[in-house]
């Protein structure tokens, strides 16, 4: 038999609150590496890693087609002409000072790139996801007398323009996205990453 | 607050049986308070039995079924996929593990005669259990599709073939195929995901539920329902199972986790007994490895089935292989039938019992030891003495456990 | 069909690889020691991986071994991979290697692990000329082993001296050594130290994760330690109620 017979109450608690406490540490320790092993693998990374395209192949006034991150990306070798409308059309584009951040800082500008001739941009329409086709002829009778060239998307119509700029009335809520990239040289981009720091 | 948490409690088991089962089975149920070493590994079991679905889930996520794949994918859970290495070795270790704590309950079992009357249900779901371990076991070794992988499962699936009448159709149709191949892997993993621990989850509540029904046994092999506290009705030498053996069994899960991580972390290969060095290679079937072994916890039994050398009366020497391999796991079974003992713990048994255990030990020790070994004349005869000890331990059972001289139990349980 | 296997089996002495009577060298492996894993990688991509891919193993983790990305890009990458995510893949074409060697020459990222250190070490250094053999070379621990002696050039050429011995007890034993005919660029130390260098760097490709496990599992033990001192306090402190 033992003398103390009475229940030490206070060193219960303290000692069910201790097994408590490191027991939960444990257990979130241990549901950590579950779930980041949900997170990307290398094998992912490595291929969302950035994309070295040469632009020199592009031709005035054409469009060229690029895969990063498993979505397209398109690289539009924009004329003088295409370029002069685009501030003509400010009024009637829902956001044409491109204030919603859906392009890294150094492209909020009216050609929504980092040099005016060549326009990068993810190819994937912001309502509902679908691709949009590149249509730069001017007047396009499906899409309207005063298109001046953009583009189309034809599961729910949306439009926009040759800097990816949205339409008012259509579908689409925001501007198309421009990926971070940055210029390797005079005619080669990398897409995936932001210039290097001036 | 505590009002709102007492009605949430009241809404629910008024809709659903919570509080009463968790007395029924927690807090009211009434183990015998002289639980020692040996009880620890039911609980034991059942963690580990969590810890393989919770890291089997995580390994389906990038585990590929395909014969051109699934090694590959290995690979890529150990390398690409974060935290990948951790989740692989805790599934292989938790392997081995399960069945260390199974051996050990199961030897508890014969220890203390928790397989007597009236327990002979809890039992033989228990041997199911390990029946269906086993298998899940042999399913999920062929997904790594290593060298090991495919060959140890190209022989084991030869077996089947040695049956008479049925036994070329039955390997057929287990396979898919003429060979072990892509069909194979594919129904492997659909057993080794779904079916077969779905029935594992469905036997262990049934044999929970079976131990709950009759109450559990102890080392002293007294019933303690006997005695009973005249106003309560509580058995005189029963504790409640919560707080005493859930604080109890916390304290043997620390220490298993203890075993359990230095393993994972430091040596998860084990000398190649828990990974084999031959896994690392791809499954090629044009190329035998050296040395075919099953994993450790098939070795007694693979022993068993190699021991068998002699064509005797018309059965050729595969087929007693097959045979007796099949019914050294089989006679297990049979245990509550075989032992006319009329104490149930060794504490109280005569010589005979102990000897005999003694004997059934060392001979599953060393027969699991030559499993693991190639082939000798020398080995083949210690495997053969070894397989007439282990099946005379069950088959002699009814006449020493009747002869021997036991002593009187006692009434009350002893520490 | 179990005739079929059992043929096969009898093969086994033929296809299967080395037989495990010679003595292995213990190999210098240190997984904490970057400098020789980085040399070893170095050796490895310069003379292993023209024929053997790596395939599970990337560019970029070398990062581990202390190495930047440009470092890795610049020095170690120059073959088929072209971005340093890519993993260590072979220039030779499969059925190139078939044709000139008889056999696919296997991926290494496991053959640590499968062969084992010892091995590879013992025989990394136990080439020998034998102009009896398809490439001119034989192997102590691989015999009529398909490959041959890439890295001789630095090791010299080695020969195959047989001795008959006689024992204590009157029995002849037949001996065989390996002596250094001709000497390569490297002194015999230096080559040892070479090899065990690329052991050392296949050690550590066949199990990357290896230095950090060890590591993480000092801290999980130590908190379980403490754990375990809780538990079994609260344990004790309930059972005081039980006589």
């Amino acid at each position: 038999m033992t003398d103390d017979d009475k229940v030490d109450g206070g060193k219960r608690r303290f000692l069910i609150a201790t097994t408590t406490a490191l027991g939960g540490v444990a257990t979130i320790a241990s549901a950590v590496p579950f779930v980041a092993s949900m997170m990307p693998s290398q094998r992912a990374l490595a291929s969302g890693a950035p994309v070295e395209v040469d632009i020199g192949k592009v031709e005035l006034g054409t469009k060229l087609d690029v895969e990063w991150q498993g979505k397209p990306v398109w690289i539009i070798n924009r004329t003088k002409e295409m370029l002069a409308a685009l501030p003509t059309l400010n009024d009637k584009l829902v956001d044409p000072d491109s204030d919603v951040p859906q392009q890294p800082t150094y492209c909020k500008n009216i050609s929504r790139s980092i040099k005016p001739e060549y326009f990068v941009a993810v190819g994937i329409c912001t309502h509902l996801g679908c691709s949009p086709t590149f249509r730069k002829e001017e007047g396009a009778p499906d899409i309207g007398p005063d298109w001046l060239g953009g583009f189309f998307c034809p599961c729910h119509g949306s439009r926009f323009d040759l800097a990816g700029r949205v339409f008012k009335g259509v579908p689409a809520p925001t501007n198309l996205v421009v990926p971070p990239y940055r210029y390797l040289s005079d005619k080669k981009i990398l897409i995936g990453e932001d210039p290097k720091a001036a | 607050m505590n009002n709102k948490m007492t009605a949430l409690l009241n809404w629910v088991d008024e809709r659903f049986p919570l509080t009463s089962t968790l007395r029924t089975h927690l807090s009211e149920y009434y183990a015998p308070k002289n639980f020692n070493f040996w009880y620890y590994f039911g609980s034991l079991a059942l963690l580990v039995l969590v810890m393989q679905i919770v890291t089997g889930i995580f390994l389906t996520m990038n585990y590929k079924p395909d014969a051109n794949l699934a090694f590959t994918s290995v690979e890529y859970i150990m390398r690409d996929v974060s935290w990948g290495w951790l989740i692989r070795y805790m599934h292989s270790t938790g392997s081995s593990m399960f069945f260390v704590a199974v051996y050990l309950h199961m030897f508890r079992a014969m220890l203390y005669g928790s397989y007597r009357k009236p327990r002979e249900l809890l039992w033989i779901f228990g041997m199911l259990i390990y029946l269906c371990l086993m298998a899940e076991a042999f399913f999920g070794y062929l997904l790594p599709w290593g060298q090991m992988s495919f060959w140890g499962a190209q022989v084991i699936i030869n077996l089947f073939d040695a049956i008479p009448l049925i036994g070329p159709d039955l390997a057929l149709l287990i396979r898919g195929d003429y060979s072990v191949s892509d069909a194979t892997l594919n129904r492997f993993f659909a057993f080794h995901v779904i079916a077969v621990p779905l029935a594992l989850l469905g036997l262990v509540a049934a044999h929970v539920l079976a131990l709950h029904e009759v109450g559990s046994n102890n080392p002293d092999g007294i019933e303690i329902k006997k005695h009973k506290d005249p106003n309560t009705g509580i058995p005189l030498d029963g504790i409640p199972f919560h707080p005493y053996y859930t604080v109890k069994d916390m304290v043997g899960v620390v220490v298993f986790l203890i075993v359990f991580s230095i393993i994972v972390f430091f040596i998860p290969e084990m000398g190649g007994y828990f990974l084999e060095h031959n896994n690392f290679i791809p499954a090629d079937s044009l190329k035998t490895p050296e040395h075919i072994a099953p994993l450790w916890y098939f070795t007694p039994f693979y022993s068993i089935l190699r021991a068998n050398t002699f064509n005797f009366l018309w059965v050729p020497a595969k087929l007693w292989g097959v045979l007796l391999m099949g019914l050294a796991v089989i006679i297990f079974f049979f245990l509550p039938w075989l032992d006319r003992s009329p104490a149930k713990s060794i504490r109280y048994r005569g010589q005979f019992y102990k000897t005999a255990l003694t004997l059934f030990t060392i001979s599953f020790i060393v027969l699991g030891y030559l499993g693991t070994q190639p082939v000798t004349e020398i080995r083949t005869v210690i495997a053969q003495i070894g397989t007439v000890i282990y099946f005379l331990f069950f088959f002699l059972m009814p006449w020493y456990t009747k002869i021997d001289k036991t002593r009187p139990e006692p009434e009350r349980v002893r520490w | 069909m179990v005739k079929r296997i059992l043929i096969a089996l009898l093969f086994v002495p033929v296809m299967a690889s080395a037989s495990n009577e010679i003595k292995l060298d213990a190999a210098p492996v240190n997984l904490y020691d970057t400098i020789s894993l980085q040399r070893g990688v170095r050796i490895f991509v310069n003379y292993c991986v023209t024929c053997h891919n790596a395939a599970y193993m990337r560019y970029n983790r070398l990062q581990d071994l202390g190495l930047t990305e440009q470092e890795i890009k610049d020095n170690l990458m120059f073959a088929v991979a072209k971005r340093v995510g890519d993993t260590m893949t072979v220039a030779m074409d499969k059925n190139d290697a078939k044709d000139w060697f008889g056999t696919t020459p296997p991926d290494l990222s496991l053959i640590a692990r499968s062969r084992g250190a010892d091995w590879l070490y013992t025989y990394l250094r136990g080439f020998y000329r034998d102009n009896t053999t398809h490439t001119g070379w034989n192997n102590m621990v691989f015999p009529r082993v398909g490959m041959p002696h890439v890295l001789h050039e630095l090791q010299g050429v080695q020969v195959l001296k047989t001795e008959m011995q006689t024992d204590a007890l009157g029995h002849k034993h037949e001996v065989q050594r390996l002596l250094l005919e001709t000497p390569g660029m490297l002194t015999p130390a230096q080559y040892d130290m070479l090899v065990a260098d690329l052991v050392n760097y296949l050690v550590y490709m066949a199990d990357p994760a290896k230095t950090f496990r060890i590591q993480l599992g000092i801290y999980v033990l130590f908190f379980l330690a403490i754990l375990f001192v809780v538990t079994y306090m609260l344990k004790k402190e309930f059972w005081k109620d039980i006589h």
